[in-house]
């Protein structure tokens, strides 16, 4: 392997890091709160709604949103920290 | 519906404008046809991606199925905005970093392996094939519901504008007209959605009038939306609006095959492939992500206000009370344009002039409504599709909001059908015809044959959507299964998976294949009877046809482990090109970011 001083290996193991978070977010909010847990979580009123409704027909979108930029400005720092980014 | 001059009108406007741009935005060169050059910005890319994934069916339908689905029609709104997050975390930033120019493109260099390329042909012509025949058929029922032609002459005309903007003007002028696309699409659905917002509770955004208490005077007034909503319905004998139906097991299968479906759509993943950089690429999927939500938090709101604006014009108070139920006589004027159409059906069961809708099929309303002297339920028929439609005048809008509602379906149709085009016609003619067939293809040739692949997938998708296998929404859903079980592994194994060898890749797509479509057929026939009946005790582990996609997957990322256990691992070469992938600058090469200082 062409990486003599483990850069790209330590890169490698941020970015699954990073990867590892935004998944179980995600998998956290579609299928956990969303569908799986919908039911005890919509004991929890908040204004008009029921959370585990919310979460199905709103929050889980605003949440995506939220996880993609913060994995695109995740990325971005562990690119820069590695010399790697673009410019 | 009667054919309006001004729907014509702004119908008319906006097609001239997508024209204009397509022609000013052509494509010179291959870069340009198959990426728009690769130049185009984060920002604008997330709005030509937005209306690319926004069809014809999320324009007009999904606020009905909501409406009519409650709790249980949420996986359509967590699956298809979720997929969005794996694209953005497992493929876009690394599929962009490669540089192909096509999906199978990417697989084949990958992998080393003319096989995998020419299989991911056949899976994409699958995949976008039936989404693009459901889309034309769209584009077919739009124009002939709004201008008034028959469903034929529609298709003809839709197929006619998409020919002229992805045949001569490539994914340069695919992406500009989407973006202008989009914005008419957002226009059109979120102006009719305030007004009724405001008209039900005062609050002029649908998001938070979905939360709100009800001030309209009703049975609900004075209660939140969704209690009131939960409370009409239950009373007349329907599922609570807001409880889950279905199994969670069922649920989570749909919600995983659509979420992965999305992510590996090949129309939506080749939009990446256009931004200028690796970074571009993932703040892409953001803004992108933000341009669908905008449209899909709005869309639940308007069915739960639609289904409650619906279900209390009938039933205007107390069950019982015979002044609650509407007068036929008395009817707005919305209900009596709609039932010209055949679309909203009434039938007058007991004959006592007013009209009664209740859930008939439920044991305890059945015993009551007998009681009443009621018939049954009245309302006999009610397409789904109308209750988008129908916003502008259930709000009380002027004429010209209608005519941008038509304007906006018009544009949610074509934008997709020309990005579903796009991709067809380069996997013919970048991977068929160049990368297997005739590698010597010069630049100037592969672009005559891409238009040409274009005319030919335009006619194909427009013959298919004319004669569609099975109602467009059954088509397009399998398109999804189809992706999640084919393509997601092998994109996904080729960035995460160094040692998976074209061998596991190959047995994996074709299992994943085999076993989908021999699913669908099985339970949705599409092309001949159904084999089996398409209900829960048939289906394995109690998985629909619509969440088996996740099964395929499953099922093909096992063999290709498998496989590539049994066989020999990748040479050295491929796996350094997939170690590439991952950083955006090659280790070690000099960065860029002091150009300019002394």
């Amino acid at each position: 392997m062409n990486d003599p001083s483990g850069t790209a290996a330590a890169h490698w193991r941020a970015t699954l890091r990073l990867v590892t978070v935004c998944l179980g977010v995600w998998a956290g909010v579609a299928l956990g709160c969303s569908v799986i847990f919908a039911e005890q979580l919509d004991a929890i009123e908040l204004g008009g709604f029921r959370l585990g409704f919310w979460f199905a027909q709103q929050g889980s979108m605003v949440l995506f949103v939220l996880v993609v930029f913060f994995h695109a400005w995740g990325m971005n720092e562990i690119d820069r920290a590695f010399d790697v980014d673009e410019d | 519906m009667d054919l309006s001059f001004l729907t014509l009108g702004v119908v008319g406007a906006s097609l001239a404008l997508y024209l204009f741009i397509a022609v000013r935005a052509r494509a010179l060169g291959t870069r340009d046809f198959y990426v728009a050059g690769g130049k185009v910005p984060a920002l604008l890319n997330g709005m030509a991606t937005a209306a690319d994934w926004m069809s014809a069916a999320s324009f007009i339908s999904l606020a009905g199925v909501i409406a009519f689905g409650g709790f249980d029609a949420s996986v359509y709104l967590v699956g298809w905005t979720g997929g969005y997050v794996l694209l953005a975390v497992l493929l876009a930033p690394y599929l962009r970093k490669c540089g192909t120019l096509t999906v199978p493109s990417f697989l084949g260099e990958r992998y080393g392996s003319p096989a995998a390329r020419a299989l991911a042909v056949l899976c994409v012509l699958l995949v976008s094939g039936v989404y693009a025949a459901g889309q034309m058929h769209g584009v077919g029922i739009v124009f002939s519901r709004f201008l008034g032609v028959d469903l034929t002459t529609g298709v003809l005309l839709g197929m006619l504008v998409v020919m002229i903007t992805a045949g001569v003007g490539g994914m340069k002028a695919v992406t500009y007209t989407q973006v202008a696309q989009y914005s008419v699409v957002v226009v059109a659905y979120t102006v009719p959605a305030a007004f009724l917002a405001f008209s039900l509770t005062g609050v002029p955004v649908p998001q938070l009038a979905f939360g709100a208490e009800v001030t309209a005077p009703g049975p609900g007034h004075g209660l939140y939306l969704l209690d009131a909503l939960d409370t009409v319905l239950q009373d007349l004998g329907f599922a609570a609006y807001t409880r889950p139906g279905r199994s969670t097991l069922d649920l989570v299968a749909v919600v995983l095959a659509l979420m992965v479906g999305t992510a590996s759509l090949p129309h939506i993943l080749v939009r990446f492939f256009t931004v200028p950089s690796v970074r571009d690429a993932r703040r892409s999927v953001g803004w992108t992500l933000i341009f669908i939500a905008l449209l899909y938090t709005t869309v639940p709101a308007v069915g739960a206000m639609a289904r409650y604006t619906l279900t209390t014009t009938i039933q205007q108070g107390t069950i019982g009370d015979p002044q609650a139920n509407l007068s036929y006589a008395a009817r707005p004027d919305w209900f009596r344009h709609w039932e010209r159409t055949g679309l909203l059906v009434v039938e007058d069961r007991n004959g006592d002039g007013r009209i009664q809708y209740y859930n008939d099929r439920d044991p305890i309303m059945q015993r009551r409504a007998e009681h009443l002297g009621w018939r049954g339920n009245e309302l006999t028929r009610i397409d789904p599709d109308i209750l988008v439609l129908a916003t502008p005048e259930i709000a009380g809008l002027p004429d010209w909001v209608g005519a941008l509602v038509a304007a906006g379906a018009v544009a949610a149709a074509l934008s997709t059908a020309s990005g579903l085009l796009m991709v067809m016609a380069s996997a013919l003619s970048h991977d068929l015809l160049k990368g297997v067939w005739f590698p010597a293809l010069s630049d100037r040739a592969e672009i005559r044959a891409g238009r040409l692949a274009t005319l030919g997938a335009v006619i194909g998708a427009g013959l298919l959507g004319l004669h569609p296998p099975g109602a467009v929404a059954e088509v397009v859903a399998l398109a999804f299964g189809l992706s999640a079980a084919t393509l997601f592994p092998a994109l996904v194994f080729g960035v995460f998976a160094p040692s998976m060898n074209r061998q596991g890749i190959v047995a994996g797509m074709t299992v994943g294949l085999v076993f989908t479509v021999g699913y669908l057929l099985i339970f949705k026939g599409v092309v001949m009877a159904p084999l089996r009946e398409n209900s829960a005790a048939h289906w394995l582990l109690g998985i629909s046809p619509e969440g088996i996609g996740s099964v395929g997957m499953l099922l093909n990322t096992t063999v290709a482990l498998v496989v590539a256990r049994l066989t020999p691992s990748p040479p050295e070469a491929l796996r350094r090109k997939v170690r590439d992938l991952r950083t955006p600058r090659a280790i070690g090469t000099p960065s860029t970011r002091w150009r300019g200082v002394p």
